[in-house]
């Protein structure tokens, strides 16, 4: 879709920019320890710091990555919102107060509290800087996609514009301005999603949604056709010339390109009504150019989409306001036009078809639409593997984010961390609440970019006018800014103090620990911009789901299994963070929606089939640290008969590779 | 205001928060599991009308309440445990 830039957009943008850089400086300017710089001198009150973890976690995969999905798939998209508030009450009732008591800067320090074992630090840096990374692709994808209609700039300059903003907050001030810009836009986000579910339910339900009078809606075409054998279709439009046909006889679809006065259409035969419906087409052609519905994208052939087809009453076409509960019945008793993609090879070309799918109401609003788990609807045992192991990804990902988990030590106590993770809890529940009416409003508002399904919300903001698009536009922004600075804190905190500092043992000097940390934040920002620009054409829910499953098999076992079980040992640990790892990558890798969306490889089988590995590598990581920490209990004992002794030097000896020092 | 300080003494209610944490956990994980088990095995339950919403939604959204619910409970048993369980040695004896 084509975007041009507004006036407000501009300087609601600069406006927030100039705000986020004026909290860095100041904070920048008194964060001279190591402590302001990575848990800002731990003294942030617990409801600030509540609502600044909701504004962590309401990250561009919330905000822009959820309310697409729904937009496009509906129910299955608000299965996300309700893994991600469900992963905090494992945050909430295991993880928050002892880590808390056990930790200083980041989670590694947790973790090998009880050991101090330079594997343990290793294990979880490295660990750390995964997860980090693959939750910061999806962050770098949303900031290009919200930058191109906000500014109307390139995809890739808006990932370099974030990548450069967020490691200046991060290399001045750390986690304190870190903090504070995330109170701000956490805070902000709330209130501005309910101004836009109001907006939703005051304009009520159309069949034909005209975005509040600016946009015209666009009717969708339909030829009958007189014959419909194969490669014999008579059009009863004679006006239009048939150049070639496409089927694919597994999903039983067929498609018709036609040419009328020099323009290219393609068309998806409905053999049951005897017709042929218009689809949208993207054309990435060999040599490099793309087109739109046969014409540049500036042109603007390519429309947004979205609408009900019928309200459940056919006399009905529009609806008066309103409410929580009517909005979703309504849907509940019409029909959606849904769109949905199918992608094939046209010589050299890759053409992307988008055709028209009249789905019931009463389907779009419950699982079944993106992950397969009806049986009845030819669902296999594997899909619905996946949907549990997405499920238990979400679950258990949440209480294991890096970026989390260091925001428990910049509050003063224990009890200052409980009572920040329920003021989350309750701004994330309510944020998730309002999700699935922005999405479903998007989906019957015809304002979907079917290139872009990320930009659902920012556009359904923008058929309210342009200064509520700018805003929500602008908060977006600052939500990743947000995120992404937590992230590269976290990143930092895991190379200048997990591994310069303590892993190579350097004890560095306070005033280096801060350098480091912040070379470190500029190296981090820098990757982060690279695959920002990679990976532009993913879903960022999708990529969110990765990080989730990473962090749910490499760090949560080991951080439940460390605070509930005595029995663990050190290499327990190490083992159970290298395989929940290295088994999640390895299935993520080889999946089939990475072979297709990642490698770009059409038609080709992964051996892999399931898409999300937390439901095979999650309880491997578990089963690991228990068999390997049974099989080191010997050390274990070493190990403590040596921190009684008070001998610095025991288990160096009698445990070759992992030495327990005294504590 | 209390205690605003990077070293916290001992906190004898530490062994009695982790059992609430542990049973609100299994709590909510058996309500999580039921929809997850739901999803799969009937997936036309979901779509049964509750009202004028389903079951998908209402459960969903459920699932939301019941976790601000237990977080606030949870809360409130904790704050009640660490206020009964200090011992008053610095304080003085109502």
């Amino acid at each position: 879709m084509y975007y041009e830039a507004s006036g407000w957009s501009v300087i609601l943008f600069v406006g927030i920019v100039l705000v986020v850089l004026l909290i860095s400086y100041h904070f920048g300017r008194k964060t001279k320890t190591s402590s302001g710089y990575y848990a800002a001198g731990g003294n942030i009150h617990w409801s600030v710091n509540g609502i600044a973890f909701a504004g962590d976690y309401l990250s561009a995969a919330s905000f822009l990555g959820i309310c697409g999905m729904i937009a496009v798939s509906g129910y299955d998209g608000f299965l996300y919102s309700i893994g991600y508030l469900a992963g905090w009450i494992v945050a909430l009732f295991l993880v928050a107060e002892p880590m808390k008591k056990l930790g200083k800067y980041t989670f590694t320090d947790a973790l090998d509290a009880k050991f101090d074992s330079k594997g343990i630090k290793l294990v979880a840096a490295i660990s750390t800087l995964m997860v980090s990374i693959f939750y910061l692709i999806p962050q770098m994808v949303g900031a290009g996609s919200l930058i191109t209609p906000l500014l109307g700039m390139p995809h890739w300059v808006g990932v370099v514009l974030v990548g450069t903003i967020v490691t200046i907050i991060v290399a001045t001030a750390g986690m304190a301005s870190t903090t504070y810009v995330q109170f701000m836009k956490g805070g902000m986000l709330i209130v501005f999603s309910i101004a836009l579910v109001f907006l939703i339910f005051s304009r009520g339900i159309s069949t034909e949604p005209d975005q509040g009078g600016d946009v015209p809606f666009r009717g969708f075409t339909t030829i009958k056709t007189l014959a419909l054998e194969p490669h014999g279709i008579v059009l009863e439009d004679t006006t239009y010339k048939i150049i070639n046909e496409y089927s694919d006889k597994e999903k039983k679809l067929r498609f018709l390109k036609l040419e009328k006065a020099g323009e290219v259409t393609i068309w998806r035969v409905n053999e049951a009504d005897s017709l042929i419906d218009e689809t949208l087409y993207v054309l990435n052609k060999s040599d490099g150019t793309t087109l739109y519905n046969g014409a540049p994208k500036e042109e603007k052939k390519f429309y947004q989409v979205g609408h009900m087809s019928d309200l459940g009453d056919e006399e009905e076409t529009r609806t008066g306001t309103l409410d929580v509960f009517s909005f979703i019945e309504k849907i509940k008793k019409g029909t959606v036009v849904r769109w949905s993609k199918h992608v094939l090879m046209d010589g050299n070309d890759k053409l992307s078809i988008y055709y028209q799918n009249p789905t019931p109401g009463s389907e779009v609003l419950k699982p079944g639409q993106k992950f397969k788990v009806d049986a009845a609807k030819g669902a296999t045992l594997t899909n619905q593997i996946d949907f549990i192991s997405l499920m238990i990804a979400l679950f258990f990902g949440t209480a294991a984010l890096p970026h989390i988990l260091i925001r428990y030590y910049t509050v003063s106590s224990p009890s200052a961390a409980r009572k920040s993770t329920i003021v989350a809890i309750s701004v994330i529940g309510l944020f998730y609440v309002l999700t699935l009416y922005m999405g479903l409003g998007a989906m019957v508002n015809g304002v979907i970019d079917l290139t872009n399904d990320n930009m659902s919300a920012p556009l359904l903001a923008k058929s309210f006018g342009v200064l509520i698009f700018s805003i929500i536009s602008a908060l977006a922004f600052a939500t990743i800014l947000g995120t992404v600075s937590g992230l590269i804190v976290a990143s930092a905190g895991a190379v200048a103090h997990d591994l310069m500092d303590k892993f190579r043992n350097k004890n560095l000097s306070d005033k280096k620990k801060v350098i480091y940390g912040k070379f470190a934040s500029v190296v981090v920002g820098a990757i982060a911009i690279g695959f920002g620009i990679l990976f532009k054409e993913m879903n960022v829910s999708y990529l969110v789901g990765w990080a989730f499953a990473i962090a749910a098999s490499a760090n949560l076992p080991a951080i439940l299994m460390v605070l509930f079980w005595k029995k663990t040992t050190a290499q327990g640990v190490i083992a159970s963070v290298i395989v929940g790892l290295v088994s999640a990558l390895g299935l993520i890798l080889l999946s089939q929606e990475t072979y297709n969306n990642v490698y770009g490889l059409v038609g080709v089988h992964a051996p892999v089939q399931i898409n999300n590995p937390a439901i095979f590598s999650v309880p491997l990581s578990f089963i690991s640290l228990v068999v390997v920490s049974i099989l080191t209990q010997k050390n274990r004992k070493n190990g403590i008969n040596a921190i009684n002794d008070d001998n610095n030097d025991g288990g160096n000896g009698k445990n070759k590779k992992f030495a327990y020092n005294s504590k | 205001m209390h205690g605003p300080s990077t070293d916290w003494k001992k906190d004898y209610s530490s062994p009695l928060k982790e059992l609430f944490g542990k049973w609100f956990f299994i709590l909510y994980t058996i309500v999580y599991a039921g929809f997850i088990i739901i999803s799969v095995v009937s997936p036309s339950l979901m779509a049964t009308d509750v009202g004028s919403i389903n079951v998908a939604i209402s459960y969903g959204f459920l699932l939301i309440i019941i976790a601000i619910v237990l977080a606030f409970a949870y809360n409130h048993f904790c704050t009640r445990a660490e206020e009964m369980m200090q011992p008053e040695d610095d304080e003085e004896v109502i």
